[in-house]
């Protein structure tokens, strides 16, 4: 028999795998850095309106978030569809924000507390009715910094 | 001494990498990567009933007014402009280039670094909107308004230090706020 004509009778040999788990945990661990855990499941429409001069947040601890926007479909029979606004996972009315906004500042570092960031998501479609009720009770629980949350529009 | 060795049976680790295959997913679904970014504003302190009179007191050709009526139109002092002019018309505002008896007049004022300037310390960017005004266009005209300061900040900057205002100390940074203060007033909007 040739050296060359081999029969069938070798097998493959297997791949090995025993790599496999440190390359997933690497992956793994990658996520974990680079993301953060969302922090509400939202309950209404969120739709960034665009802007160029964006900031970027820097430190998420600072941050509070307030959403407003058109109740999602399965909530529309309830609450209308109206804009809402919604804290952490309940809806609210303007008249909450004071109190959600202390408390949240309550929680917070004593360091941090007059650093503390309210990030804006509103529905594009939002009317500025409500936008201006939020801003002033904002003003009222001296949460003065604001960012409106938008996303990158391209210059033409 | 006679004994042999007994070789330990190996963990069979086969599953380790679905392991972490379910964790992995896990963290893919909760977690979100999306950096928030957005239009940060400073809010005016409660105000008080005498500050309020104060405000009135500004002389005219040292505001600007901007008006986005409930049918999302853009007023600039009265007249109907598109939100691509307003950068330009802010810019004209704010920096007054050629002394305009109309636009706001110009203070001397030291300042580190530049010595004295003429600044129009006084301006005032007046916005007000109706409640029926949209969120979208009111972002897009604050968006041009901070645009217009941005602009003429890094213009500054560039002139002096070669290099955008971004990358200044904030030292420096604090000296070209000083020439352009942003000043932007927002009364609460009209009811009808």
């Amino acid at each position: 028999m040739s050296k060359f004509n081999k029969t069938g009778k070798k097998e493959m040999p297997a791949l090995n795998t025993s790599s496999l788990p440190d390359l997933i945990f690497t992956l793994l661990f990658f996520f974990m850095i680079v993301t953060t855990m969302r922090e509400v499941s939202l309950k209404v429409e969120f739709r960034a309106p665009q802007a160029t001069e964006l900031e970027k947040l820097e430190k998420k601890s600072l941050v509070t978030f307030i959403y407003a926007g058109k109740p999602l479909l399965q909530y529309q029979q309830q609450m209308g569809t109206e804009t809402r606004i919604q804290l952490n996972e309940e809806w609210a009315e303007v008249s909450d924000i004071q109190n959600f906004v202390m408390n949240e500042r309550m929680k917070m570092n004593e360091v941090d507390q007059p650093m503390m960031l309210v990030s804006l998501k509103i529905d594009r479609d939002a009317k500025m009715g409500i936008v201006s009720d939020m801003k002033q009770a904002l003003r009222r629980a001296y949460a003065l910094r604001i960012s409106y949350s938008s996303i990158k529009r391209e210059n033409l | 001494m006679g004994k042999k060795k007994r070789s330990v049976p190996e963990i069979n680790s086969s599953s380790t990498a679905d392991i972490a295959f379910i964790i992995l997913i896990f963290f893919l679904v909760t977690t979100s990567m999306d950096t928030d970014m957005g239009l940060t504003r400073r809010l005016p302190e409660p105000q008080q009933d005498e500050q309020q009179k104060q405000d009135q007191r500004i002389r005219e050709r040292n505001i600007l007014k901007v008006h986005v009526n409930r049918d999302n139109e853009l007023l600039v002092n009265d007249e109907v402009t598109s939100i691509s002019e307003l950068r330009e018309r802010a810019k004209e505002f704010i920096e007054n280039p050629y002394n305009d008896e109309k636009l706001p007049e110009k203070r001397p004022k030291e300042v580190e670094f530049f010595g004295t300037v003429m600044v129009t310390a006084n301006h005032v960017i007046s916005l007000y909107n109706d409640r029926m005004t949209s969120y979208e266009t009111y972002i897009a005209v604050q968006n041009e308004l901070i645009a217009a300061y941005n602009e003429l900040r890094n213009k500054l900057s560039e002139e002096k230090w070669h290099m955008p205002y971004a990358e200044l100390n904030s030292d420096q940074q604090a000296a070209v706020k000083e020439i352009y203060p942003q000043i932007i007033s927002e009364a609460e909007p009209k009811k009808y």
